[in-house]
């Protein structure tokens, strides 16, 4: 729509300014493509890296001459990587399942309920998830240990979600606010229940910001190395995150190959699924942003 | 006195009497019942549990017939800090209850009749429904979010320190504000603790700032008139902001570290190597310059939405008043994208602030600095934290710089949450 106005203008200003507009468009150009450079080096480097034979890092090439596939096989058949693989998609599911459901709750209360506390609840919430977690480690740790719950993915998962509530639960309630009040209304007035206007309502129409969440709590298990590595102590419980990050931050950073190749299968998914609902992604972020 | 007042002090003197005595019997029952299972099976755990806070173990560690036993103050004080929260808990049921008394003598005064069982439930499931499906979210927010907050307040007034008082060898006492007072009247720790935070909010201000505006150069970049591939463009630059932060990381300090495919690149050019990580200056740029990598792809994403949502009308009047294109930069597009995203600079500096992974796994706070007490040049406070607690068992001076930080951070965070979109509409919906 208006992007046709503007190229219309453009056009009409390029007789007058065309090699200023030149320069100008080639400087933004060879930018870009630095920047993309910039930006696939390290990429590239570590894609490289999984294909050199050995495994040190410093006989590894960008370009292997020989490349090889071989270290690919090795996570598979020679390391605990596809165990840690599927301890961290399960983590990663129930934390999303758990994180959907308790968010989206909470947010339709502070936003649809006017109660004392209300607003105290809501400020007090994001303050309180400011405390930097490792601090909270110590206590959590005999919290879960106390509940049963220490080297458990589930008491992992309740953590996360605790984690998770706040911020998320301001994100979406700001969404559900933009929903028209009146289609409530509407409904109550059909007789229709609290629980039923949530679900046939509000969550449908709040798609992209549930997305948003779904997908954010759903990769948070694979980035997170600190909590388990606390919380999760038998060898076939860790999560890839744990496992990768001791590959190479041990005292002999012999895996490098090996965690180069484990790095490019944790990101794969994650790359594919943010280039996938980049749209949902765009409209979360900005979702909280006021408008001009 | 009238009954009313008389069904809640009633249920003041036992849970629940109150309303037995106006006849709601299910709901006096069902206080009852809690009171008294409270006061059987209870009472112990409670005792145990505050004599612990209140004392923090009596005996250490000693063996008998071979089997450990004595007092770790540590788990009593979290233990303690887990029956207070529950004290609490308990006493705002005490206070609904009589409430509830209270009313229900009224409305016996009035005549009505208490309702039935099934009528019950639903009038509490239609009256109460916020504060029901609220339950889960609170309870994970005292457990997971309040609790480690006060364990970690009350340490900051104890000395709970290795080696002289780290259980369960030994045990930990309070000290009252010892801890304060060492913190600012001795030079070891005053001279560190404010380097330190010189560096983290230089820290904190510059890596907000480049990736605030190297992301908003990308996105003005990407959106500009005329540039074609626009969305291959953005699928580029928003990598680094998929792929998982700590992976980025390690790959950076291994492409940075002294035998690095970096420093492998400028030798083949005929360099020198350069000590990226490891020189105190070179390494604080290093960290600044890695984190925009990191970093502006995030606001990339966040301002290419802004900047679609300015009106278009905006730039055609400027058009026609014969604004350049930089007037038109400096005069709409900037003040409309700050006025949108101030928000978010605010809550990205609190973010770096305590960023610790980024320092953490590329620098683990190094090199040493003499003058420190255990911290590096490159170390920010939420590092110092940590090394402080795992590797020097600090951990009363741990706690008490963390509730400083605390302080700081939650007080800007809270100013940065009050400008944004959600908070300022908070009371125009309807």
């Amino acid at each position: 729509m208006s992007m046709s106005d503007m190229s219309v203008k453009t056009t009409k200003k390029k007789k007058r300014f065309s090699l200023r507009k030149f320069i100008g468009k080639f400087l933004i150009y060879t930018l870009l493509i630095i920047q993309c450079i910039i930006v696939i080096v390290p990429v590239v480097w570590i894609i490289g890296s999984s294909l050199n034979p050995g495994n040190s890092l410093y006989g590894s090439a960008m370009f292997p001459k020989n490349p090889t596939f071989a270290h690919y096989k090795e996570l598979f058949t020679k390391t605990d990587f596809p165990l840690w693989y599927r301890n961290t998609l399960k983590i990663a599911a129930l934390n999303m399942v758990f994180c959907i459901v308790i968010i989206t709750i909470t947010s339709y209360v502070f936003s649809r309920f006017r109660f004392k506390g209300r607003k105290q609840g809501l400020m007090a919430m994001l303050i309180l998830q400011m405390f930097p977690t490792f601090l909270a480690m110590t206590a959590l740790y005999v919290l879960l240990w106390q509940l049963n719950l220490l080297d458990n993915h589930l008491g992992l998962v309740l953590v996360y979600v605790g984690g998770a509530i706040p911020y998320n639960a301001w994100l979406v309630k700001g969404y559900f606010d933009g929903i028209p009040r009146s289609l409530d209304e509407a409904a109550r007035i059909d007789g229709a229940s609290n629980l039923t206007i949530f679900r046939k309502i509000t969550l449908p129409l709040a798609k992209p910001i549930i997305t948003f969440v779904a997908l954010t709590s759903f990769t948070a298990p694979w980035m997170d190395f600190l909590l388990p590595r606390l919380l999760i102590r038998s060898a076939d419980k860790k999560t890839l995150a744990v496992g990768l990050f001791e590959w190479v931050t041990g005292q002999q950073n012999t895996k490098f190959t090996l965690f180069a190749a484990g790095a490019i299968l944790v990101a794969i998914p994650i790359v594919l699924l943010f280039a996938y609902l980049q749209k949902n992604i765009v409209e979360g972020l900005s979702s909280g942003a006021s408008k001009g | 006195m009238n009954r009313g007042k008389k069904s809640a002090l009633l249920s003041t003197l036992f849970m629940g009497l109150g309303q037995l005595y106006n006849k709601e019997y299910i709901k006096g029952a069902f206080f009852a019942v809690i009171e008294a299972m409270l006061l059987i099976f209870s009472i112990p755990y409670f005792k145990k549990a505050l004599w612990g806070i209140i004392t923090l173990g009596e005996k250490p560690l000693y063996y008998e017939n071979g089997i450990a036993k004595g007092d770790h103050s540590i788990l009593l004080l979290i233990q303690g800090t887990i029956a207070v929260i529950l004290l609490v808990l308990i006493a705002i049921l005490y206070i609904v209850n009589i409430r509830d008394a209270k009313k229900a003598g009224e409305s016996r005064e009035r005549g009505e009749k208490p309702l039935g069982f099934v009528a019950l439930i639903k009038h509490i499931w239609d009256r109460y429904f916020h504060f029901i499906m609220l339950t889960p979210a609170a309870v994970f927010l005292l457990f997971i979010t309040l609790l480690p907050i006060l364990v970690t307040i009350s340490i900051a007034f104890t000395n709970y320190s290795g080696p002289n008082n780290l259980p369960p060898a030994k045990l930990v006492d309070w000290v009252g504000l010892l801890n304060f007072k060492n913190l600012f009247k001795l030079k070891i720790w005053n001279s560190t603790f404010i380097g330190v935070a010189k560096w983290t909010v230089i820290w904190a201000t510059l890596s907000t700032v480049t990736t605030y505006f190297g992301g908003l150069l990308i996105a003005l970049m990407v959106n500009a008139n005329g540039i074609k591939f626009k969305k291959f463009w953005r699928s580029i630059f928003i990598i680094p902001y998929a792929i998982p932060g700590f992976l980025s990381l390690l790959v950076m300090r291994l492409m940075f570290s002294g035998p690095g495919a970096i420093n492998g690149f400028l030798i083949k050019m005929g360099l020198e190597k350069v000590a990226w990580l490891t020189d105190p200056n070179i390494a604080k740029t290093s960290l600044i310059i890695i984190n925009i990598w990191l970093g502006a792809p995030y606001f990339m994403v966040l301002m290419a939405g802004i900047l679609t949502n300015i009106s278009k009308s905006l730039y055609e009047a400027a058009d026609i008043d014969g604004a350049s294109e930089w007037q038109k930069f400096w005069k709409i597009t900037l003040p409309m994208v700050l006025f949108s995203t101030a928000p978010y600079l605010i809550l990205t500096f609190a973010y770096n602030f305590n960023s610790f992974n980024n320092i953490y796994i590329l620098t683990e706070g190094n090199p040493v600095n003499a003058a420190y007490k255990y911290a590096g040049h490159t170390d920010i406070l939420i590092t110092w934290i940590f090394k402080l607690t795992y590797d020097q068992y600090k951990f009363q001076m741990a706690a008490l710089i963390t509730i400083i930080i605390f302080v700081v951070i939650a007080a800007i965070s809270a100013y940065g949450f009050t400008k944004t979109k959600s908070f300022k509409e908070e009371d125009m919906i309807q």
